[in-house]
């Protein structure tokens, strides 16, 4: 790579200059292109297909959806590890709404404010009570599965009554035949979250906040509000995530979102985000949850079983978050 | 004429640390006051009492222009004119230098939709009038990590400085600078006065306190130990008085009130 050497002279202009700045994202998009053509000669039968697109552009968005906003949660420096439960609260909660109203719609959006409340309250908790997010949020990671567990007595539900409604094609549907819904949802997320990111206040307190937290301070911003807010943001993404799952199999399971934890860390962190807080990009970890998301399809579709798939996604973390740390390190 | 700004009987503790013990402090209009003291004297907690960062405990008075302030928040500070160079710089090392800039004040819509375009040219100008960057390898995009310390004090002064302040803090600027940056640094201080308004200037070094200042301050383990009007005593005077301060904690016979 050529980092080293654009770092030693950090201030030479134009080019050299972009293309550091926009470094990472050229790194995933690099790393992106060569994991597909690693497919294509490994298996040309399946890669030139364009089933195989399909399937990945329809089970890519479960976790891309989570990981967005995420991204938001890490670059404010913090950790949010209670998604995969929060999946599976919102849906309770849409259990619970439509069981006794009836009402696909309604559901919906309690599912959602569920969403937004569990991730509200893990931002309460590490803000204002103070304990770091890493330890608040696996506990609420299990409170919320107890919950589901205590609500739905275990018990899944089946969701044939939401394909009547209009939220089925809008959430779920095939676009001309051939894009699913949560595809472009997914897209819409990215563009949205990169819109406040990039181009919002918001966005620049949450750099702020994850770059320097007492600067941040001095300066006025108002810190504590700025992580909620990204963690509320995860909340919504996981209730809304889970609610697309459950949809495209048309039944809940109350152990929704197990697994799916590794696959949306592990985009943010590939996608370039740094642990330590104050970088990322949304696009970054958009191309990321694609490169997760085709090396599963493509891990199966070569014939390697399911175990295989978790070694090489162990390896992909552990690389990718080594990498960061030398990089940066050296950026230094 | 009321001062600026008046601080009565305010204290601090930090848990069992009294950083602050009941102190009375002003700031007149379009006065530079130099505040001195040992590490540890309680300087940069004031500082940040009076930028709203930290609060006062109960008892202590904060007056504005002879008006009180009861909570005196960040924003607000700003909004009333005070600017300050933190000690610890308040930078966000891995972002740019536009950012920095407008660290906490973004310029946006309504909406809070950032104003980028503004920001940069901003930023742009301020480089060459107040930063003194001529390097064309700076951009208002290059990250602030890569800055040398006199070039990070730079963008700490002229974000200070950019923002219309009625009183600027600086909480030990000098401190690790060159010499001709240290130069610079003291001649920002001096045309606060020209520009007719007041400044609160933190230094170790008296050398550079005593040239600019109209009234020094000294502070000591928390309390005032004294204060005199610049004309009222000779730099080698200074030197000798707080010599005294550090073996007995007062000003004795300081002059001034
Ligand atoms: N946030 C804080 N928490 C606890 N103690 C503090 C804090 N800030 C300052 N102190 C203590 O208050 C005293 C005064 O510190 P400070 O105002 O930084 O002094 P100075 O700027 O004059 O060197 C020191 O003993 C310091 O350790
Ligand atoms: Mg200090």
């Amino acid at each position: 790579m050529s980092g080293e050497q654009v770092s030693l002279s950090p201030r030479r202009g134009g080019l050299a200059r972009r293309m550091r700045k926009y470094s990472l994202q050229i790194g995933i998009v690099g790393v992106a292109f060569f994991i597909w053509v690693l497919f294509l000669i490994g298996s040309p039968r399946t890669f030139l297909r364009r089933d195989i697109y399909a399937a990945f552009m329809s089970s890519t968005p479960y976790f891309a959806l989570m990981a967005i906003p995420l991204t938001l949660v890490i670059i404010a420096g913090e950790i949010d590890l209670s998604f995969p439960s929060i999946m599976a609260f919102g849906m309770t909660a849409f259990d619970v709404v439509f069981l006794t109203t009836h009402s696909v719609w309604l559901g919906f959006l309690a599912c959602l404010a569920a969403g937004v409340l569990a991730g509200w309250l893990n931002g309460i908790i590490v803000v204002k009570i103070g304990v770091p997010s890493l330890v608040a949020t696996i506990g609420t990671q299990f409170f919320w599965r107890g919950v589901v567990m205590v609500v739905t007595n275990g018990q899944g539900l089946g969701l044939t009554p939401v394909r009547e409604t209009f939220l089925y094609p809008l959430l779920v549907g095939r676009i001309g035949g051939f894009f699913p819904a949560q595809f472009l949802w997914t897209i819409a997320f990215a563009l949205v979250v990169w819109f406040f990111l990039n181009r919002h206040r918001f966005g620049a307190h949450v750099y702020l906040t994850g770059d320097n937290l007492e600067s941040a301070r001095l300066m006025g911003v108002n810190v504590h509000r700025t992580k909620i807010l990204t963690f509320a943001a995860v909340g919504f993404a996981a209730a809304f995530a889970g609610f697309v799952v459950s949809e495209d199999v048309l039944f809940f399971w109350p152990t929704l979102g197990e697994g799916y934890m590794l696959n949306t860390l592990a985009s943010v962190y590939l996608g370039g985000t740094s642990v330590f807080g104050g970088t990322g990009t949304v696009f970054g970890t958009f191309v990321a949850s694609f490169i997760i998301g085709a090396i599963n399809a493509g891990i199966v579709a070569a014939g390697l079983t399911g175990f295989w798939t978790n070694v090489i996604y162990g390896l992909i973390v552990v690389t990718s978050v080594s990498l960061q740390t030398v990089v940066s390190r050296r950026m230094r | 004429m009321e001062p600026f700004l008046q601080l009565k009987n305010v204290s601090k503790t930090f848990g069992e640390v009294a950083a602050l013990r009941g102190i009375n402090f002003e700031v007149g209009a379009n006065e530079i006051v130099g505040l001195l003291g040992d590490n540890g004297a309680g300087k940069s907690t004031m500082v940040k009492i009076l930028t709203g960062y930290h609060q006062p405990d109960p008892g202590g008075e904060l007056y504005l222009k002879g008006r009180r302030i009861e909570h005196l928040s960040v924003a607000q500070a700003r909004g009333l004119g005070i600017e300050v160079v933190y000690q610890e710089r308040a930078l966000a090392d891995q972002q740019s230098l536009w950012r920095n800039i407008f660290m906490g004040r973004e310029l946006a819509d309504r909406w809070g939709r950032l104003d980028l375009k503004g920001m940069r040219r901003e930023t742009g100008k301020l480089m060459q009038t107040l930063m003194g960057f001529t390097s064309a390898a700076v951009s208002p995009d290059s990250v602030v990590k890569t800055f040398s310390g006199g070039e990070r004090q730079g963008v700490a002064i002229t974000r200070a400085l950019y923002f219309k302040a009625e009183l600027i803090i600086l909480d030990e600027p000098t401190m690790g600078l060159s010499l001709s940056e240290t130069r610079k640094c003291l001649d920002f201080v001096a045309g606060i006065r020209a520009a007719g308004k007041s400044a609160i200037f933190i230094d170790h070094n008296i050398f550079h306190v005593y040239p600019v200042a109209d009234r020094i301050v000294v502070l000591d383990r928390g309390a005032v130990a004294g204060q005199f009007l610049k004309n009222e005593l000779t730099l080698q005077e200074l030197i000798d008085r707080l010599y005294l301060v550090a073996q007995t904690g007062s000003l004795n016979g300081g002059g001034g009130k």
